[in-house]
């Protein structure tokens, strides 16, 4: 939902970053509003799994140049946590296993986290359980993965589900959902994109990172970017998205090596 | 710039028992010899039995030659350079704690050990030992109305010497590996306990011993007795101040355990581990041994190994009661330059014997942690059994962890079972649980805590939240 009015709630200026001594993102700007869904898509490699982790704090990825704010601060300042309690949340593209770790566990002490960043009282193991067990249903996931470990041995589905339930649990303000619809089966996108849209609202805005159309037919985004080399190549709405799904990416190479010639006229 | 923390921002995390307690101490001269040990005894007031045994031990000591098979490394050890006994000056114990120097009482408040009236643990019962010497024991009247003894050694050997010349060294004996003979020769003191026939310990029982002087060995000896039928749980900790120099720490401890006993010895071992360069530290070359005497008894050890330079320490069970069970978990931690190889024995004498070992080894910083445990099947342990599970856990890509797992089976038949597993702490996991809002040292925490459950849900409640807080402090700063 587009309202140019609505608050600014992530503002990506001409961001740079590089990992090691690889420059990977190469100036990438992107305004998100209340209310807003956006969807980056672009060939492997091009930066967007990058990007998504620099917004996240990943401390591989050293930011170069460009500035990031949230909600009006400053967000590259921040430890990775803070901006988790501040509302910020990256769905992993590889949510990583943590054997040992209880996934009830992991799940309250987030919560709590979130909680606390937004000024709430701490929820005790029963209020917990109560909520959780609600939260599942936006996912239909059994409770049965609570008592395991973290994502530990999980299907690559259910690993996407849990991540969705994260995101139900700590209600962020702007999520990033890094190809939450890879390896879903038919019924498991649709469980996955439901609960999206379930979590979407007004306030909130989310920036959902994806290489197909299928997620975008349940999903209806309202800003499209393709990605090339680090930088935003393009912008449109929903359509661009469909032009992509018939004409591939061969015309981002000839926009690149135009951007590569004068690269003083685009700056 | 987003900075998240790394190894070098956290690791100073400062040793917080490193303090010395500013005490008139009396001392021997350094050095040892048949004379050292002839007056050790002396100042003791011991009966002619165990001065025998100290004499035996120290003749066979001098026989003996120190151990290298371990994967340790360390430059020699002085023993002369060693001041063999060290003892607050206030000798004679006192009958009551308000006449114990208030110097030693603030030093245990401050290491968390109140022993006044008012303050002192509400069920649990301590022994506190400062350098070579008892100073007081809490509960002692309470435990009397149940039969059951609590004291220091050095009180046992005066008012119940039979009971020591009956088990001291049957476990351990005097000969038995060279740190031990030199604990058997110069023993200071230590805790003994002893559990009659049937009695149930009403509380948790529990030694905390503190090394104070920098030039002092320490040499304590445990005798724990459970007669038939009897059970007791006991804690034992350990801190000391921070130096430059080298402190040796050489132990032994005896556990008996007669017709359906059950012993259940508990350590949270956290002596000063050195620097993060490797200088200073304590030497720690415990011997620690049960014997299930009885059929159907029960021993069973708990470790949480933290501090020390250098551990050297095999908790070990002989199982000779038909049908006894023998225990070993284990926690050890090793950071920066410190070296551990630990383990345990367990040695299958009786028919059905069972043991189980959980032994869970973490190695962050430059820190090298060896599991090595030996399990022993004997020609009359038939039906025996056992399991055991090696866990190691690596922080960081500069730390080693070894595992040498020894099996010696007279019993074709017999289940062994053996897993193993190693998992590394890596940065992506870290990120994760950071990136749902959990703070960077509660995320490296967590991820502990998980690998060492199984041990931690051994020990006494009232310290298993510690040893989870321990382990987190010690590790501040090992990721990155
Ligand atoms: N930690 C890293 N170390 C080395 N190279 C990296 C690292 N992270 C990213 N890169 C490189 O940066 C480039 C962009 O990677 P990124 O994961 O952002 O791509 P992506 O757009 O998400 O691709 P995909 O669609 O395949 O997920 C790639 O060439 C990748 O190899
Ligand atoms: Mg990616």
């Amino acid at each position: 939902m587009i309202r140019p009015d609505a608050p600014v709630l992530l503002e990506i200026r001409d961001l740079t970053a590089r990992v090691e001594d690889q420059p990977i993102l190469k100036g990438v700007s992107l305004t998100i509003r209340a209310g807003e869904i956006h969807a980056v898509m672009g060939r492997n490699g091009s930066g967007k799994s990058t990007l998504s982790k620099v917004l996240a704090g990943h401390p591989a990825y050293t930011v170069t140049g460009g500035s990031v704010r949230y909600m009006g601060d400053d967000l590259l300042t921040l430890e990775p946590e803070l901006r988790a309690r501040a509302g910020l949340f990256l769905g992993f593209q590889y949510p990583v296993e943590i054997p040992g770790v209880s996934n009830l566990e992991f799940l309250r002490v987030a919560t709590n986290a979130r909680r606390a960043g937004k000024g709430e009282e701490e929820l005790d193991t029963f209020a917990f359980e109560d909520l959780v067990r609600e939260r599942l249903q936006v996912v239909q996931m059994d409770p049965a993965f609570l008592e395991r470990s973290v994502n530990e041995g999980f299907s690559g589905g259910e690993k996407k589900r849990n991540e969705i339930l994260q995101m139900a649990l700590l209600e962020p303000l702007v999520a990033v959902l890094d190809e939450t619809d890879s390896g879903l089966d038919i019924d498991a996108l649709r469980i996955v994109a439901g609960g999206v849209n379930h979590l979407a609202g007004p306030d909130n805005a989310t920036l959902l990172i994806t290489h197909y159309q299928r997620l975008l037919d349940v999903i209806t985004p309202d800003y499209v970017h393709v990605m090339a080399a680090g930088r935003i190549l393009r912008t449109g709405g929903k359509e661009l998205a469909l032009e992509l799904e018939e004409r591939g990416y061969d015309w981002v190479d000839a926009e690149l090596a135009a951007l590569e010639r004068t690269p003083a006229e685009v700056g | 710039m987003a900075s998240s923390a790394t190894v070098g921002d956290l690791v100073s995390q400062p040793y917080k028992y490193g303090f010395v307690t500013d005490i008139e101490t009396e001392k021997i001269a350094k050095g040892l010899s048949e004379d050292v040990v002839r007056l050790i005894s002396a100042k003791k007031q011991e009966p002619a039995f165990l001065l025998d045994f100290r004499l035996r031990s120290y003749r066979q000591w001098l026989q003996m030659e120190e151990p290298d098979w371990a994967s340790l490394g360390h430059p020699p050890i002085d023993y002369q350079e060693i001041i063999y006994y060290a003892a607050p000056k206030q000798q004679e114990k006192k009958a009551s704690l308000d006449e114990v120097d208030p110097k030693l009482l603030e030093t245990f408040e401050k290491l968390g050990i109140p022993l006044s009236e008012q303050k002192r643990l509400s069920n649990v019962a301590v022994d506190a030992v400062f350098d070579s010497v008892s100073i007081a024991t809490t509960y002692r009247e309470k435990l009397a109305e149940h039969g059951v003894i609590f004291c220091s050694i050095s009180e046992a050997v005066k008012d119940h010497a039979d009971l020591i010349e009956k088990y001291l060294g049957t476990v351990v004996p005097g000969n038995d590996n060279y740190f031990a003979a030199l604990n058997s020769a110069v023993f200071s003191d230590g805790s003994f306990v002893f559990i009659p026939k049937g009695v149930e310990c009403p509380m948790e029982l529990s030694t905390y011993f503190r090394i104070n002087s920098g030039d002092t060995g320490q040499f304590e000896r445990t005798l724990i007795v459970a007669e038939e039928g009897a059970s007791v749980s006991y804690l034992e900790g350990c801190t000391a101040p921070m130096f430059d120099t080298n402190q040796l720490h050489a132990a032994v401890v005896e556990l008996v355990a007669l017709d359906d006993a059950s012993i259940k010895y508990s350590t949270v071992q956290n002596w000063y581990a050195g620097d993060e360069n490797g200088k200073g530290g304590i030497y720690n070359f415990v011997t620690k041994r049960g014997q299930c005497r009885g059929d159907r008894s029960h021993i069973s050890w708990t470790q949480v190994e933290t501090g020390s330079a250098i551990t050297w320490k095999y908790p070990s069970c002989v199982l000779q009661g038909a049908d006894s069970v023998g225990e070993f978990y284990s926690v050890a931690l090793t950071n920066n330059r410190q070296q551990a190889d630990t383990g345990t024995k367990m040695i299958h004498v009786g028919p059905r014997t069972r043991s189980t070992i959980v032994s869970k080894g973490i190695s962050a910083g430059h820190s090298s942690n060896s599991y090595r445990g030996l399990v022993q099947l004997g020609p009359k342990a038939v039906g025996a059994r056992n399991y055991s599970q090696c866990d190691s856990m690596l922080i960081g890509d500069q730390a080693a962890a070894n595992t040498y797992p020894y099996i010696r089976s007279q019993q074709p038949e017999a289940r062994i079972e053996h897993e193993a597993s190693t998992c590394r702490i890596s940065a992506d996991q870290l990120f994760y649980l950071q990136s749902r809002g959990i703070a960077f040292e509660e995320a490296v925490s967590m991820m502990v805590s998980g690998f060492c459950r199984d041990v931690f849900n051994q020990l006494p409640m009232e310290f298993a939240a510690e040893a989870d807080k321990l382990l987190a402090l010690k590790l501040e700063g090992s990721v990155g």
